[in-house]
């Protein structure tokens, strides 16, 4: 059987946990054997995972779960891993699953892949999987030998697809004990898709000059309802807020699409951002190392490049 | 305070990637290494600033071979105190988070320091790894750390947003930018580190899950598609119709 961690903070499920029960669904189906979904807290709508492909959906809604503290996670999950005789355990590659998948494999006695970037290949019954290594420069295949094994999925990997139905979630009884970390406040940016989980991001650097020329940067990302980020020296100088800094010693995004402005391409910038799919570079300089790694470049002003595009967007928006 | 900080080394941001022949094994002919950032940036100028503030000792861990040892001496020299090598091939996360716990388990650390991840195999395991092994509590990508008594103040990113939360000491946090700033290490540093104390100890038995098949470069970009700068339009068409984005 194969086990999928849903996690759902603050009560919502979020499109990781979405592409979790689809990953898991394919691999059950690939290894013959069901997909059950593990919810843990209060929830609105755990039945939604059946949609996604879950045959059963189990749900513990102890408040203990209410916050996350990755000990009182791990020994419930590991519980129902234990009871229900998982073979294989997915997690979402999240803060939160980062945080778990460590943990579960030493209480599972488990072999983990974290940061999967598709669906394993199954050879005389193993698994073999892939994951990026080296800041995105190289790909690694390993063999999991547990007799459980735990992948956790890169975001934007999979594609969430639903393939079921709505189910009646089902309630299971897990050891639960005591945490000992305490949330004190929880600041987040409102109105944004988190850039770990935007499809488009629009991101500008040093080629911007000046922090008050950025409402060309946020009319573009509004047009394509997409985050904003930043290069490093943008967010060191505080021209922008430091959650926009990727890269490197940033964060590590994967969108569909990254356009990136006046931003020259170095190795650190580029080790968070070359894992997009495709990425457009707007660069008045042709020799800007970024067009190595672009699909498509813009070589020109981005003072009038940006605007241009906006407006040729707008203009396709509207015709579709 | 005792205070644990484990290092790993990296191979240096802009080194050229490659493999041996079968694919087996990264190629570090002409590699320069470094301390893995977020270990030297973060995790340890915040540990040794809680010694210089609070008192204690700042040790730091490395599981590697002894041509490491000037990672080591670097730490040294940016102020831990002693440390501590391992004599190991770190081969996988669980080998490594079990090494570092055998030792931590007879020293009563009040916080194990680790980075976030290392920027090699950027795994993110070691840390959560660690935590189960020794049953503690886990904070992870802390971008700030205060400690008042046996309670530690922490700031942790979480997608979206910062989590500020409370835990009780002793625990393991993995830092992230934001935790302190870097320090280089000055002179004295550097002449005094080559004194303090550098232990050798040897790895216990154990047994991993993940065997490493293969490496393989990711397949080459067919090459950028320049487009007029005048003719936007041309861009949103190629993005719909051909790489299928908008
Ligand atoms: C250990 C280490 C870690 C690092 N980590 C990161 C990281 O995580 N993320 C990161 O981003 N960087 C990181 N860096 C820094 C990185 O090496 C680069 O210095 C940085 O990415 C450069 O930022 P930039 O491209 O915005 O600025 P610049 O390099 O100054 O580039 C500005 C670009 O804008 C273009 N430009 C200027 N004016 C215009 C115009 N009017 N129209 C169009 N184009 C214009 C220029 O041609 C140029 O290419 C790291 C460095 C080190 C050493
Ligand atoms: N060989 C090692 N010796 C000591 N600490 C290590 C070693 N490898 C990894 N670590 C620690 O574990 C953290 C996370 O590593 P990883 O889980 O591999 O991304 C690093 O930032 C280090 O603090």
């Amino acid at each position: 059987m194969v086990l999928v961690f849903a996690e759902s903070p603050r009560g919502q499920f979020k499109k990781s946990a979405f592409e979790a029960v689809t990953y898991g669904k394919k691999l059950a189906d690939a290894l013959g054997v069901s997909c059950v979904a593990l919810t843990l807290g209060p929830l609105h709508d755990a039945g939604l995972l059946g949609e996604y492909g879950a045959s059963r959906v189990l749900n513990n809604n102890n408040t203990a779960f209410e916050h996350f503290d990755s000990q009182v996670y791990a020994k419930a999950i590991a519980d129902a891993a234990t009871q229900l005789g998982a073979k294989v355990v997915i997690l979402s590659h999240t803060s939160t699953g980062k945080a778990l998948a460590g943990r579960l494999a030493v209480r599972l006695k488990a072999g983990l892949i974290s940061g999967a970037n598709q669906l394993p290949q199954i050879e005389s019954g193993s698994l073999l999987v892939e994951k990026s290594v080296f800041s995105g420069k190289a790909l690694a295949q390993y063999k999991l030998n547990g007799a459980v094994n735990i992948i956790s999925l890169m975001g934007n990997a999979v594609k969430p697809e639903m393939t079921g139905s709505k189910l009646e979630p089902e309630t299971i009884q897990l050891t639960v004990t005591p945490g000992k970390i305490k949330i004190k406040e929880l600041k987040t940016q409102e109105g944004t898709v988190p850039l770990p989980e935007a499809e488009i991001v629009v991101s500008a650097g040093r080629g911007m000059k000046d922090p008050a020329n950025w409402g060309i940067v946020e009319e573009l990302a509004a047009t394509l309802g997409a985050t904003t980020a930043c290069s490093r020296p943008v967010a060191d100088s505080h021209w922008r807020p430091h959650h926009e800094h990727v890269g490197q010693t940033g964060i590590a995004i994967r969108p569909n699409l990254y356009i990136a402005i006046g931003i020259s391409g170095a190795i650190q910038h580029l080790a968070g951002v070359n894992n997009s799919k495709v990425i457009v570079v707007i660069n008045k300089d042709p020799e800007a190392p970024f067009f190595k790694a672009a699909d498509y470049g813009v070589v020109g002003d981005l003072f009038e490049v940006v605007p241009k595009l906006n407006e040729a967007i707008k203009k396709y928006k509207a015709a579709n | 305070m005792k205070l644990l900080v484990c290092i790993s080394q990296t191979p240096d941001t802009t080194a050229k990637i490659s493999f041996n022949a079968d694919s087996t094994e990264f190629n570090s002919a002409g590699v320069q290494f470094i301390m893995n950032p977020y270990d030297e940036w973060y995790a340890l100028v915040r540990a040794c600033e809680l010694k210089e503030s609070l008192g204690g000792q700042v040790t730091v861990l490395h599981i590697g071979p002894a041509a490491n040892e000037t990672t080591i001496r670097k730490a040294l020299a940016i102020g831990a105190d002693d440390a501590v090598r391992i004599d190991a091939d770190p081969k996988s996360a669980a080998f490594v988070a079990f090494q570092i716990a055998e030792y931590a388990r007879k020293e009563n650390f009040d916080i194990i320091f680790l980075g976030k991840e290392t920027i090699d195999y950027n795994g993110s395991e070691v840390g959560a790894m660690l935590a189960e092994f020794l049953d503690m509590p886990y904070v992870s990508y802390a971008s700030k750390l205060d400690v008042q008594g046996n309670i530690a103040t922490l700031d942790r990113e979480i997608e979206g947003g910062i989590e500020s939360l409370e835990v009780e000491l002793p625990c393991v946090v993995s830092a992230a930018k934001g935790m302190a700033e870097q320090r280089i290490p000055n002179m004295r540093g550097i002449m005094t580190a080559r004194t303090k104390p550098l232990q050798e100890l040897p790895a216990a038995p154990f047994e991993a899950l993940e065997q490493l098949n293969r490496f393989t470069l990711p397949p080459a970009k067919a090459g950028v598609k320049l487009i007029d700068p005048e003719n936007m339009d041309e861009l949103v068409r190629l993005l719909h119709e051909e790489a299928k984005v908008l």
